[in-house]
């Protein structure tokens, strides 16, 4: 093996660059700051919510290189040069996407905490167009946890987003 | 890892490691991010079998149809690991290295009779046998400037099934108790047996067809139920917030006797259906 790097101090800033939501950003930041501060607090992209923080919510889901993955659990250095979507990249134009349209019309969401969480997770499972059940829809997203709906309108939203063949 | 074992741990996919960070159980100094290591993802053919790079993702292996191919057992189990978007993260040897004791792939590779390739800096490589990997809670045999490198699975055996089947109390929570399964039957009776239960002690337990009275024996309800029995008797499993002693003792019987079955099943069944995997 190579002669390792030499370590960087928890406290120094390192540069990266990604492209969130299609568009080029940098940022200098600290070894120790995850995806999810570094999209809030940085970017501020607030819509990607933070609840547990360890994992076991799914609030904080976004896509990087168009799967699925807990931006509390991704440190932000370990995304550079990643392609990242958050929930503000859905909408086109200011108009809702066709999985928007119909977890709205479902009345998929209450509070609206684990939204964002479900959207990109559902949005992912929408993009590998797979034919799905609604048995195994609730199997796909049982890593996002919602307080409030008891699932079955989400669960409506997604059977109607993969009905009428949405993907974006 | 040589300059920095002290206080140093190395990076794979993170979801065990963050969270342990999240929660300050762990307090490195130094993380090193093993992502870099182009070498440590590399997924491909190994004699008759398949070598993992310890950096493969859970997800990548779960998806490729080499690993359902040559490991189906592992292509079975990698799917009761958490959630898709802590697969899509978490790595292979990163669940390996962790040995959580209700992690899967710790029983999957036992099961497997897996090698597990080892490096350091100072002295080079070294192989493992799995069964020899895992020493408690959390602790493996790599020492502290070592890290995984490789995971060599053999390929299947003539006339083996494979099965994963496990209790959790939520979809994607780690086992209360897991059990992975080898099986192989030729001209009507079982001829070897390997499984490895997860969940039940501080480390994979595993069980040969002999300690399991299945040798030469022909493949049917009543002897599956008895070499789940036998395993039971003999475990000394922990009492959590997840479930009591007692109850884990009775999880093992009758997943032992499930996973048997199935496996034995798909030893006798074409092909296809071995290749296939268990999905529970
Ligand atoms: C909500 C949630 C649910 C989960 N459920 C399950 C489950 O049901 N079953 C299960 O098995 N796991 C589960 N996990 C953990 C699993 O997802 C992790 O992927 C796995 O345990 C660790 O892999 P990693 O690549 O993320 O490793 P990391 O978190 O990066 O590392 C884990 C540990 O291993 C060490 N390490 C990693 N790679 C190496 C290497 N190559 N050489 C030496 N040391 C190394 C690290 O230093 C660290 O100490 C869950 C995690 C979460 C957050
Ligand atoms: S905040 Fe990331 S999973 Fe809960
Ligand atoms: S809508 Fe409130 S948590 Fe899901």
């Amino acid at each position: 093996m190579n002669e390792p790097p030499e370590p960087i101090s928890p406290y120094e800033a390192i540069p990266i660059r990604l492209r969130v939501n299609g568009e080029l950003r940098s940022g200098a930041v600290e070894p120790r700051r995850t995806l999810a501060d570094f999209l809030r607090e940085e970017l501020s992209l607030t819509g990607t919510h933070l609840g547990c923080e360890h994992g076991v919510c799914g609030a904080c889901t976004v896509l990087v290189d168009g799967e699925p993955a807990r931006s509390c659990l991704l440190l932000a250095v370990q995304v550079n040069g990643a392609e990242v979507r958050t929930i503000e990249g859905l909408a086109v134009a200011g108009e809702l996407s066709p999985l928007q349209s119909a977890m709205r019309d479902q009345h998929g969401f209450q509070c609206g905490f684990c939204t964002p969480g479900f959207l990109m997770q559902i949005q992912a499972l929408l993009e590998e167009r797979r034919a799905l059940s609604e048995a195994e829809v609730r199997e796909e997203l049982s890593g996002n946890l919602c307080r409030c709906t008891g699932y079955e309108s989400i669960v409506r939203g997604v059977m109607a987003a993969l009905g009428s063949g949405a993907d974006g | 890892m040589q300059k920095h074992q002290e206080d140093g741990r190395v990076l794979a996919g993170g979801q065990s490691l963050i969270p342990l960070l999240a929660l300050r159980l762990a307090r490195p100094a130094l993380l090193i991010d093993l992502a870099r290591i182009a070498e440590l993802a590399r997924l491909g053919e190994w004699e008759g079998g398949i070598s993992i790079g310890a950096m493969v993702r859970q997800r990548v292996a779960e998806r490729s149809p080499l690993v359902r191919q040559r490991a189906p057992l592992l292509a079975a189990a990698l799917k009761f690991i958490a959630h898709p978007a802590i697969r899509s993260r978490g790595t292979v040897g990163g669940s390996l290295a962790h040995a959580d004791p209700a992690a899967e792939l710790p029983a999957v590779v036992v099961t497997l009779e897996a090698e597990l390739v080892v490096a350091s800096s100072e002295r080079g490589e070294r192989t493992i046998p799995a069964a020899d990997f895992f020493s408690g809670h959390y602790t493996t045999a790599l020492l502290a400037d070592e890290i995984l490198t490789e995971i060599r699975i053999p390929g299947p055996g003539p006339s083996t099934g494979f099965s994963f089947h496990e209790v959790s109390r939520r979809s994607g929570d780690f086992a209360m108790v897991g059990v992975a399964a080898a099986v192989a039957v030729e001209e009507g009776s079982i001829s070897g047996a390997r499984l490895c239960l997860t969940g039940v002690a501080d480390r994979p337990v595993l069980a040969t067809a002999p300690e399991l009275g299945l040798l030469g024996v022909a493949p049917d309800r009543g002897v599956f139920e008895a070499a789940g029995e036998a395993i039971a008797a003999r475990l000394r499993p922990p009492t959590d917030l997840h479930g009591s002693a007692e109850y884990r003792r009775q999880l093992a019987l009758v997943l032992v006797a499930r996973a048997l079955r199935s496996a034995s099943q798909r030893a006798r069944g074409d092909n296809e259906d071995r290749r296939e995997g268990a999905p529970a």
